[in-house]
């Protein structure tokens, strides 16, 4: 079990220093993601110009695996339509629930997130955030998510 | 465990490294370490007794009780029966009646909310709680409170985590129905002068329920000598096994009471017309039950006086040893505490620390302890806690400070 796997150090630099952090004017759509296990909660706010993701801010409190892939997951996904969100989603999932395999190229920078596989109990941690993204650009109205 | 112990004379020190060989669990490594347990609290390990009873009864002597009269459900019926004459002496109830078996201190405290007081109770009327209860000493209340009109009170905590006696006196009142209290705080160790506030709200008239999942397994709990309406425990906090626990109820309270769950057991005659209820204790014990009395014979074969020492001075140890390290704040610093330690590490969540701490073998809860209105009352989304029972040492303090260095370390 090596913590070093998990807490990379662009892990441990975007819990830090969370990119995206604060609340966001002109939103369009939000979504609300709890894990009431843990008692995280990560309020994300997206503004859309048509079916492109134009700004994108989250906020809340969370461990340093959730907030960490937050913050990657905003950067990820600023200029890319909402399909492009979709899978990405669809990659990201699939990284943090498959057993072994190289991530895939173009994950980039969210391939750091790929320790988190090696501790179950933190798939969630890792997770909320692109749960609370799916709904947020599913409807136009705010939505809430629960990863438990 | 707990604080204001009142002794005659000091306990003959606990033989710790005898007791943990009565934990087999304790011959587990985790991720390459000896465990180091601190998670009693939330469930204890197993004692060997309780294990080999277990087995016994399971291998050899399993029946139905109070069902037939062949050898192994007299036999079956007996060892529950014992069980139950066991429960009365180690609380002190009055009698056999007032020991009703439940799967577990929620459970019990669901009964008292639905049998007791959903009849009883009215729009005016007012349950009492603190702001330190369990979440399965606040929801069942609530429930009542849909269910009748009546409305739920909260004695509030100060910064240490204790409930300042005059608030809760200025919340008592004519209106005040039932007080339900913790005896011994799960979130923060708080121990609550139970004894002092159950006289107060029996000068108001109402009835006291305590929860005290968390004081039966690291104190002497005497029901008779607390003044307790109700008391409700789990066994698997007290080193027995799961989907155990007891309700203890004053015998006219619970004799006036309607039957709670119904089925076999729990009936005197069943037509399509009309059943008639069994007698107390049976009226509440609808359905088969489990069956187990060994934790405690073992607790008082240890001296429960002899085990709250032991667990008080780790306390002490711990406390002085988590002052020792620069960015542990311990929550919950109340007067009297029993052994249980929350804390947070600035700068690392509650989760990073619980994950770094069982990479070095050191188990601990990290959450809101289904106490999430503690949480909020402390700014806290979650903490860690540390909490022991008889089996954990001074290595074990150790081991929890050179884990959580290791966590400063990672996120320094």
């Amino acid at each position: 079990m090596d913590l070093k796997e998990l807490y990379r150090d662009v892990i441990l630099d975007h819990n830090r220093h969370p990119r995206n952090f604060g609340r966001l004017e002109g939103a369009n759509t939000c979504a609300e993601g709890n894990n009431p296990l843990c008692g995280d909660r990560l309020i994300l706010a997206v503004r859309l110009d048509g079916e492109r993701i134009e700004d994108i801010r989250f906020e809340g409190r969370g461990c340093a695996i959730s907030t960490a892939s937050a913050s990657l997951m905003t950067e990820a996904v600023k200029g890319k339509d909402r399909a492009g969100a979709r899978q990405l989603f669809d990659k990201v999932h699939a990284l943090l629930t498959q057993p072994d395999g190289a991530p895939d190229a173009s994950l980039g920078k969210l391939a750091a997130l790929s320790g988190v596989r090696e501790f179950p109990a933190r798939v969630k941690c890792a997770s909320l955030c692109w749960h609370t993204l799916k709904a947020a650009l599913a409807s136009e109205t705010a939505a809430t998510v629960s990863t438990e | 465990m707990v604080a204001n112990l009142s002794l005659d004379k000091a306990p003959p020190p606990l033989d710790v490294e005898a007791v943990r060989r009565d934990f087999p669990i304790f011959a587990t490594q985790v991720h390459g370490h000896p465990l180091v347990y601190l998670d009693s609290a939330a469930s204890s390990q197993r004692v060997l007794p309780v294990l080999r009873a277990v087995e016994q009864y399971e291998t050899h002597s399993h029946a139905n009780v109070h069902r037939g009269v062949h050898a192994l459900s007299q036999a079956a019926t007996a060892a529950f029966e014992g069980a139950r004459e066991r429960v009365r002496r180690f609380i002190n109830a009055a009698s056999v009646k007032e020991i009703i078996f439940v799967r577990g201190t929620t459970e019990a405290i669901n009964l008292v909310a639905q049998s007791y007081a959903r009849p009883r109770f009215k729009a005016g009327d007012e349950i009492l709680i603190t702001a330190l209860e369990h979440h399965a000493n606040i929801v069942p209340w609530q429930m009542v409170c849909e269910q009748t009109g009546a409305s739920l009170r909260v004695a509030p905590i100060n910064r240490r985590g204790e409930v300042p006696f005059d608030e809760f006196l200025s919340r008592l009142g004519p209106r005040t129905r039932l007080v339900a209290l913790a005896h011994v705080s799960n979130a923060l160790g708080t121990v609550l002068p139970v004894k002092r506030m159950v006289e107060a709200a029996h000068a108001h008239g109402a009835v006291v329920l305590i929860d005290g999942a968390q004081a039966v397994p690291h104190s002497r709990v005497d029901v008779r000598a607390l003044g307790a309406d109700f008391y409700a425990f789990s066994g698997h906090k007290m080193y027995a096994p799961t989907g155990i626990g007891v309700l203890y109820g004053r015998e006219e309270l619970l004799a006036a009471m309607p039957p709670w769950q119904g089925g076999g057991d729990m009936i005197l005659t069943v037509s399509f017309e009309k059943t008639t209820y069994n007698e107390l204790p049976a009226k509440f014990e609808a359905g088969t039950p489990n069956i187990s009395a060994a934790a405690m014979d073992y607790l008082e074969g240890l001296g429960i006086d002899a085990v709250a020492a032991h667990e008080q001075q780790l306390l002490e140890l711990a406390t002085a040893e988590l002052a020792r390290l620069p960015d542990i704040e311990l929550i919950g610093t109340a007067a009297h505490k029993a052994a249980v330690l929350s804390f947070t590490m600035k700068g690392v969540h509650a989760h990073d620390l619980g994950t770094i701490l069982d990479a070095e073998g050191v188990a601990v809860r990290t959450g809101h302890h289904c106490a999430m209105p503690v949480m909020t009352f402390f700014g806290v989304p979650a903490t860690a806690r540390a909490s022991f029972g008889c089996y954990n040492t001074e290595e074990d303090v150790r081991r929890l400070v050179s884990a959580l260095r290791r966590a400063r370390e990672v996120f320094a």
